[in-house]
């Protein structure tokens, strides 16, 4: 919980403004109580630039939800807060990702401890070809040995959390697959949050959903933050504004403002901030 | 109607009947091939041809000696190709996509795709024959394998390939290490398509003769002793139909229709597994 109320939440550019003049967004500071802090990010696709001077906090047990038009580098930013990027060579970053007080980007970070602090759900369902209980039970499997009975109680403690418990109680043993997009996604949540992570990491889970299993998404992550800390990449300002506490806006792979949720959407301090949520672009 | 338009229409007419033709030839062929080597082969079948061994000359006799001496030479050759070509494959797909080593790979094995099989046997006549100093089913599952292996390496590649990498994202993002997310995601995901090569590959190798002839040679005794030579359908199928006697032809019939009935199985067996493929598995 910060505390400060999020009224005094308020950028004042100066306080972003970089040695050479560039502003790389507000310090950190403004969130008291960061559990994770991205510092002066940049990244590349080979030669491409995808990210450039990015910084900005994560609050803990809040939402903050990363806005912008397709190809700012919105799911990048993401996928550098858990190296899920490592999977491909060409791939290089400068700057700092603070957790826990180490930067995960330093090559020494052990990639598997930073997965199970920082889970992740991806934009299309991914669930597993193996039965529903197996889906959940997978990261779990990776990281203790439980007894049958241990397992089968974290296993539907995951299920419940991610809402989809009463769904599926009377088929664990089905595939995975077999259920419906919305289920599935929600598979994908419970199986994130079955070994405990402390951050959540929500790269557009609801943009292949329809309205109905979107709403249901929604709820339950509302319902997640009083456990963890979420990070939601979004194209839809809407669900950004219905869900989030601090809102990040990307474009062109530069932050261009970082803000309390209301603020940001009430009234933005940067024009192109202005420009994109009246839709003038993106 | 102006000229222009009706020429159109009479090439259109052209170009259906060409082609439906030409489909016309190749199946009639086929069925023409399948239409003899089953009324030949069911004339001759008995069940001698499953309780007695290959005849010697003026006698009758059946194929067993060579039916199972082809089921131990292939079933051999796969124990032997099956870890390699999957592996292989798993390399090209999971470890070395578009590296300059799996580019090597990958086309020095669509050349062994598509060599001569009988440059396979002259290679194991090369390298085991000639140093034990014989004929051996052991050589001749070797040169099999030669021709199995590039068939289950490039079909388990493909396979590979088309499991999303969303897939191998979400078990990464639980922490998983590379090859476990291997083993357990990306191998499961591909089954059906993997379990394809592996049969199209044993319906290829199962009914070879060029790469038995100077390796297994054959043998019309019962044997299954595989260091020595090992009697095999394929051959004796030629051994039978170069002889002088009509009961001899009879029984070449009978095993050719045997060869043909088992690859056609395996084909209709491995329809059912791609389809599968097709369908399931795969997130869309």
């Amino acid at each position: 919980m910060t505390s400060r109320p999020n009224l005094t939440l308020v950028v004042k550019r100066s306080e972003g403004t970089a040695a050479d003049g560039t502003f790389h967004g507000p310090l950190p500071s403004l969130v008291a109580d960061p559990v994770m802090e991205v510092k002066t990010l940049s990244f590349s696709y080979g030669k491409k630039k995808a990210l450039e001077g990015v910084s900005f906090p994560l609050a803990k047990n809040k939402i903050t939800a990363i806005i912008g038009p397709s190809g700012c580098g919105k799911s990048t930013l993401l996928r550098t807060m858990n190296r899920i990027f490592d999977l491909y060579p060409a791939q290089k970053t400068q700057g700092e990702i603070l957790f826990e007080g180490q930067n995960i980007l330093a090559s020494k970070t052990d990639t598997a401890w930073l997965r199970k602090r920082v889970g992740m759900v991806f934009q299309k369902p991914t669930p597993f070809p193996m039965s529903i209980f197996d889906n959940v039970a997978y990261g779990l499997k990776l990281y203790e040995k439980l007894s049958a009975r241990d397992l089968a109680a974290r296993v539907e403690k995951a299920l419940r959390d991610a809402a989809l418990w009463d769904e599926v109680k009377d088929a664990l043993r089905a595939s995975g697959q077999s259920l419906s997009g919305g289920q599935q996604q929600r598979l994908c949540i419970a199986r994130a949050l079955a070994v405990e992570p402390d951050i959540l990491l929500l790269d557009e889970p609801t943009s292949a959903l329809d309205p109905i299993a979107t709403a249901k998404i929604e709820k339950l992550v509302e319902d997640l933050k009083h456990k963890y800390t979420i990070a939601i990449v979004t194209h839809n300002l809407q669900q950004a504004a219905r869900l989030s506490d601090y809102v990040a806006f990307l474009y062109m792979g530069k932050l261009i403002e970082f803000d309390a949720a209301w603020k940001l959407f009430e009234s933005p301090a940067e024009p192109q901030t202005r420009d994109y949520i009246a839709g003038r672009f993106g | 109607m102006t000229f222009h338009y009706t020429r159109r229409v009479w090439t259109n007419h052209f170009f259906t009947c060409f082609a439906l033709l030409s489909a016309a030839i190749g199946l009639g062929l086929l069925l023409l091939i399948l239409y003899q080597v089953f009324v030949e082969g069911l004339g001759a079948l008995s069940l001698d041809i499953f309780t007695k061994t290959t005849p010697s000359p003026g006698s009758s006799g059946g194929l067993i000696n060579a039916i199972v001496g082809s089921l131990m030479m292939s079933g051999l050759a796969m124990l032997f190709s099956i870890p390699l070509g999957i592996m292989g494959g798993v390399y090209l797909a999971e470890y070395d996509r578009g590296g300059k080593i799996g580019e090597t790979v990958r086309f020095l094995n669509d050349i062994l795709l598509s060599a001569p099989s009988i440059c396979f046997g002259m290679f194991a006549y090369e390298i085991v024959v000639l140093p034990t100093h014989g004929f051996s089913g052991y050589a001749g599952a070797l040169a099999l394998s030669f021709i199995a292996i590039p068939v289950i390496l490039r079909t388990t590649e493909d396979m590979l390939t088309l499991v999303p990498d969303q897939l191998r994202e979400a078990a990464a993002a639980l922490g998983a290490p590379p090859s476990h997310i291997i083993f357990t995601i990306c191998l499961s995901s591909a089954r059906h398509g993997i379990v394809t090569g592996l049969l199209l590959a044993f319906a290829r190798i199962v009914g070879e003769t060029a790469p038995l002839l100077f390796t297994a040679l054959n043998n019309q005794f019962w044997n299954v002793n595989m260091t020595g030579p090992t009697p095999n359908l394929p051959v004796t199928i030629y051994q039978l139909a170069m002889s002088p006697y009509a009961d001899w032809h009879r029984l070449a019939w009978a095993g050719a229709m045997i060869i043909t009935l088992a690859v056609l199985s395996i084909n209709i067996v491995t329809r059912f597994f791609s389809d599968r493929a097709d369908r399931r598995d795969f997130i869309s």
